[in-house]
């Protein structure tokens, strides 16, 4: 935690724990409703997203595996705990390892009912994982070569937006919020699409109330991953707030975009290019950052 | 209105049907019928399913196949069969491997007829189906189903 906790992370963090599943279910919601209108669909309703959760919360619990429902809790857990360090102003490292425990139990909750679809699933998530975390670890890297903190209240408080600095690892971040997200192509472990192999992977056991929970946790999880965008654009003047936000909306919406153009592809493919992507664009940014600090040319 | 009508997903089987209603299926998914506007989803997982879709007559090859699809759905949980095939076992009810309809096997909420049965009338029977998914709901909520809880007071 800062030295300063003041008011203003109190109330960053009482908004995440309160607003991030509106905002999570209604971009849900959102996303739904575009790709229909992408696809020459009506759509569902923007509230779709919460009237399923309502309805998965009214059906009876099946559970092959006590424990699992264990593990989906600890999941819950520690995705808010993720958001919650994040959007208090903690420490980034704190938050990115946050992050991967509980992708862990996510992980450790599929593979616990012992269904070979899930079981897959779980494989699949540990390959997209593999994917992801280099390019997250060197976001996070990033910003410490470029503000000279881990801190997310100081790195705000900069009087430059880190993505001045930091153009490729945002590039890199983008490619891997598909990942993130589940988005075609890289909807391995699980799609929120009807068309879906291998049943529905890390979700094939869960159900009813376990569902539900695993929705909530995912609006917690993208609101949080949003809050990475977010931290790319804004520094200490204020009016750059709104254009992180729009910012935020367009990564997300880009998102959906991508979902609808491409198919899924296969995990090597998924893993070979985001390490491309994070060594061209995120290794080469950061070592051009430390360059241009060495021969004083920034800072 | 209870949410649970809201967001009716469907899981789809077919029984030995001719394909010709598992066209029909699909075709409601299309941006003609567009049925997820009612929120319907097709999920290929029994235990996200609301609402089970029979086309097809069932025969001795898979009537274990549709009972065990039907006890993997959490409650509560409604069967509409789609065609004249699942509702009686249509031009094949007296063949000597056919059963008959689905309800020879399960219990069936909606029947569907028709061959093979048009897209609307498929939305039209699973919109039905949801007022028995209410039902079901409300005898859920009065103990006379499996509760929410996970206990298994049904059998």
């Amino acid at each position: 935690m800062p030295e300063e906790f003041g008011a203003i992370n109190i109330i960053s963090l009482v908004a995440y724990l309160v607003l991030a599943p509106f905002v999570g279910g209604l971009l849900a919601g959102l996303d739904r409703k575009i790709s229909a209108r992408m696809q020459g669909r009506f759509g569902p309703p923007i509230l779709q997203p919460f009237y399923d959760v309502s309805k998965l919360r009214q059906k009876e619990g099946i559970t092959v595996n006590k424990v699992q429902d264990f593990y989906m809790g600890a999941f819950f857990f520690f995705i808010i705990l993720t958001g919650a360090f994040f959007f208090a102003g903690g420490d980034l490292l704190l938050v990115i390892f946050t992050l991967t425990t509980a992708s862990v139990f996510l992980i450790v909750a599929a593979y616990s009912s012992n269904s070979p679809y899930a079981e897959v699933g779980a494989e699949r998530e540990l390959l997209s994982m593999m994917a992801y975390e280099p390019m997250v670890l060197l976001v996070i890297i990033g910003f410490y070569v470029a503000c000279g903190t881990f801190n997310v209240s100081e790195i705000l408080a900069a009087d430059i937006p880190a993505i001045v600095y930091l153009p490729g690892l945002f590039i890199g971040y983008v490619f891997i919020l598909t990942l993130k997200f589940r988005k075609s192509p890289f909807d391995l472990s699980m799609s929120h699409h009807g068309h879906q192999e291998l049943v529905k992977g890390l979700t094939t056991e869960m159900s009813g109330k376990t569902l539900a929970w695993l929705e909530i946790a995912h609006w917690y999880e993208n609101v949080f991953l949003l809050g990475i965008v977010y931290l790319f654009v804004a520094f200490a003047d204020v009016w750059s707030i709104p254009v992180a936000v729009v910012v935020c909306l367009l990564m997300y919406f880009f998102e959906t975009y991508i979902d609808n153009n491409y198919a899924r592809m296969k995990w090597q493919i998924a893993i070979n290019s985001s390490w491309i992507v994070a060594v061209t664009f995120g290794f080469v940014n950061i070592c051009a950052i430390y360059l241009l600090q060495i021969f004083g040319i920034i800072r | 209105m209870s949410s649970i009508t809201k967001s009716p997903w469907v899981i789809h089987y077919d029984g030995s049907s001719c394909n010709g209603c598992d066209i029909e299926v699909l075709a409601c998914l299309t941006p003609m019928y567009d049925a997820e506007r009612f929120g319907i989803i097709n999920t290929g997982n029994p235990k996200h399913a609301d609402i089970f879709l029979v086309t097809g007559g069932v025969n001795e090859q898979n009537k274990n196949v549709v009972k065990q699809i039907y006890e993997q759905m959490p409650e509560p949980k409604v069967v509409v069969a789609v065609g004249i095939c699942a509702c009686s076992g249509g031009i094949f009810a007296d063949c000597y491997n056919i059963l008959g309809g689905v309800d020879t096997v399960i219990p069936v909420d909606v029947y569907v007829p028709g061959c093979a049965a048009r897209p609307e009338a498929i939305i039209d029977g699973i919109v039905q189906g949801l007022g028995v998914l209410a039902e079901k709901k409300a005898k859920m909520d009065r103990g006379e189903l499996p509760c929410a809880d996970g206990c298994s007071c049904s059998k």
